[in-house]
């Protein structure tokens, strides 16, 4: 596909979906440690027309707590997420972490139940189908696959746990690589395996942690590429991390950023 | 109390052996899996009819006890009740004597490894010959199981031989699998055809006819519930299927989701007693052991839908590199992660619910549909609740809730960076994180610095 069809999708895509008001749904990780990912997601929906708001009362969504045993702990930071994001001026809420999306969707109805929280329950239900990962809301709802981006890298792509298998994301970000132009995308031999962070697990079982990320950096070494992408800055940091200590010499990155990558 | 899960594997995981050969066996049975799975048009309305089947088998449970006890008792069998392992161990060695054997041979069978029933026989002078040739393995070299379905995983065939040389006492046997085989053929064929008393677990057993079923692959299982004159069945409470007809869905599960064979080479099935053919003595013992106490948690008691398949530990990451052993417990992987902590009244096993990614791989593929990922975020929060966490721990997780309550301390904490610093002080210092990862360094522009700049 050229450059002129591409921008003619864009326009024909802003045809149908006129701009939308998304509140951005940062996460604690990528505000703290990967900002150079939500500014690219800020990039990106603002270059396919839409107007970013960034409610910032947002700190965590309560993911570490909940999955390490401390739901209790969580509950309240369910409630002040659904408080954050109500207000019904957001006709989207998106965000770059499939992971905490899924915290959205899954687990906060049960915490709401673990509450006895009628009023948490309501709201969630009501909220939870105006939240999307980036790339369900790229391809989904805007209908966008080809977002104009430009990447001339040999890039893999790592599919995460939670996007590939609890958000089911099927083959949505790659749909949205393949629509890159001048990328080089080369297929992650063993990609659906995990790469072995699960948050607190990184620690609490740090050496099974570590034998699961040295098969994964392997994986990642074998393809050749320079880039190891993913949907998820708290694995991007795992793989990253393990990538960084070898000096391997190959970068971890947001989808986003390639996404928002011009030329 | 076994050593918790974090230590032992850390031990497990040096074994290169072991590595490889979990690398080899799971990645093979995967594909396998796979292949046959997807020939079935209709295996996502199978998984939840196998659900739907044993979750109403398990809403009443009672009812279908009785009837199946109904069932093989109208048939010419005895059923037994046993409330523990102690109790279930009593009444099988008490069966045994009265049958006037010191010996028994074994199908292989779950239920008889978690009560330990080999050592108690042992303690009454009772010796048990296990008759599956990877439990023989096991047996012979004092070893422990690895994994539900092929106890000698981490066993190479060379290993085998030099056991097989010891025990059998045939110097001269080669790493030859056929010829492996054969020498376990010869040592077992004798002892099938001398010893009365067979001993079995069940894959499951009907309320309403009271047919027991067994699925294997070697045919041993067929010898030991044909050839002695008494046959002793060892099942738990939960394996109760409220119709024959159910055999229908089950088998159709099993032997894909765990070998990945369309069909297992052998299904036995027997109802009671049949004058003339086969045992003349069946008594199937009905074992409890922590199963009805699991009943109790409505999020946690769908792992007892369980039906050993063994699908879950051939797919998940953590058991392809711990390994069996490093979870100390007769069931190992995602499903053992779920059901030991819970039959052991959350007191023992209580590491297994964080020996996972959640990556949720074993949810994927399993054919009762068990939301394995979401009873171990279930049993994390209880075990915390009702069984206490390490102070560190939860003093820092009660420290980073109160900092993500408030933006003010939230900022606050990114500008200090003491975000960082207390995740240090997480379970695990950050030191067991740096050791072979660069650790997060949080750029001096946090995004909201960014997005305030620019407005």
């Amino acid at each position: 596909m050229n450059h002129g069809i591409a921008i003619m999708n864009d326009r024909l895509g802003l045809w149908f979906n006129p701009a939308m008001r998304v509140a951005l749904f940062v996460t604690c990780v990528n505000d703290t440690f990967a900002p150079q990912a939500a500014r690219a997601t800020v990039e990106l929906l603002e270059r396919l027309g839409h107007e970013v708001v960034f409610p910032p009362q947002q700190t965590c969504c309560g993911q570490m707590h909940a999955n390490t045993g401390y739901q209790l702990e969580a509950v309240p930071l369910a409630r002040r997420f659904v408080r954050v994001f109500g207000d019904p001026s957001f006709e989207a809420i998106v965000s770059p972490s499939a992971s905490c999306v899924g915290m959205v969707h899954d687990q906060y109805p049960r915490l709401a139940e673990l509450a006895g929280d009628r009023d948490l329950a309501e709201r969630v239900r009501e909220l939870a189908p105006r939240v999307h990962d980036l790339t369900t809301f790229l391809v989904d709802v805007l209908g966008v696959e080809d977002v104009g981006a430009v990447f001339p890298h040999r890039v893999t792509y790592h599919p995460t746990c939670h996007g590939l298998r609890g958000l089911r994301l099927a083959d949505r970000p790659l749909r949205l690589l393949r629509a890159v132009r001048d990328i080089d995308l080369v297929e992650l031999p063993e990609a659906e395996t995990c790469c072995g962070f699960g948050g607190t697990f990184a620690v609490k079982n740090a050496d099974t942690s570590a034998a699961m990320l040295a098969d994964k950096v392997r994986c990642v070494l074998d393809t050749g590429a320079d880039v190891c992408a993913a949907a998820d800055s708290s694995c991007l940091l795992h793989i990253g991390g393990g990538l960084e200590r070898q000096r391997a010499g190959v970068r971890a990155m947001h989808l986003a950023e390639i996404l928002a990558s011009t030329r | 109390m076994s050593a918790s899960f974090p230590q032992a594997a850390a031990v497990e995981l040096r074994n290169a052996q072991q590595r490889r050969n979990l690398r080899t066996a799971t990645t093979t049975i995967r594909a396998k899996r796979a292949r046959v799975v997807a020939e079935v048009d209709d295996w996502e309305a199978l998984r939840e009819a196998g659900a739907r089947i044993k979750d109403e088998a398990l809403a009443r449970l009672d009812v279908h006890l009785e009837r199946l006890e109904a069932s093989v008792t109208a048939a010419g069998g005895t059923v037994h009740w046993a409330r523990d392992a102690a109790e279930a161990n009593a009444i099988v060695a008490r069966l045994v004597r009265e049958a006037g054997s010191d010996e028994v041979i074994k199908v292989k069978s779950m239920a008889t490894d978690e009560i330990g029933l080999n050592a108690a026989l042992a303690a009454e002078g009772i010796t048990a010959h296990e008759t599956d040739l990877a439990e023989l393995i096991v047996q012979l070299a004092g070893d422990r199981p690895s994994h539900i379905l092929v106890p000698a995983i981490h066993r190479n065939r060379v290993e085998i031989r030099d056991l097989f040389r010891d025990r059998f006492g045939e110097p001269r046997l080669t790493s030859d699998p056929a010829e492996l085989t054969a020498a376990a053929r010869r040592h077992l064929r004798e002892r099938f055809l001398r010893v009365g008393v067979g001993v079995s677990g069940a894959n499951f057993a009907c309320a309403d006819t009271g047919a027991v079923c067994v699925v294997e692959s070697e045919g041993n299982g067929r010898m030991c519930t044909t050839l002695p004159h008494t046959l002793i069945t060892v099942m738990g409470i939960e394996k109760v299927l409220p119709r024959f007809d159910d055999l229908g869905v089950m088998l159709r599960l099993l032997p894909r989701s765990s070998t990945g064979e369309r069909m297992n080479p052998y299904t036995s099935l027997w109802t009671g007693v049949t004058p003339g053919d086969g045992p003349q003595a069946f008594h199937l013992v009905l074992l409890d052991n922590g199963r009805t106490a699991t009943l109790a948690d409505p999020v946690g008691r769908q792992a007892l839908r369980c039906i050993r398949c063994s699908a879950c530990l051939n797919v998940c990451p953590v058991y392809e590199r711990a390994g069996g052993h490093a979870y100390g417990s007769t069931y190992p992987g995602p499903i053992g992660a779920i059901l030991a902590p819970q039959l052991a009244g959350l007191r023992d096993h209580a590491s297994l619910p964080w020996a996972s990614s959640l990556c949720g791989a074993c949810y994927e593929v399993c054919p009762v549909r068990i939301d394995i990922p979401s009873v171990l975020v279930h049993l994390r929060g209880r075990i915390v609740r009702e069984q206490g966490a390490p102070a560190s721990e939860r003093l820092a997780m009660q420290a980073l809730a109160r900092v993500f309550a408030s933006r003010r301390r939230y900022e606050a904490a990114q500008r200090g960076r003491r975000l960082t610093r207390l995740a240090a002080h997480l379970p695990g210092p950050l030191r067991a994180w740096s050791e072979v990862r660069e650790p997060p360094r949080a750029p001096a522009e946090t995004f909201r610095d960014w997005w305030r700049s620019r407005t």
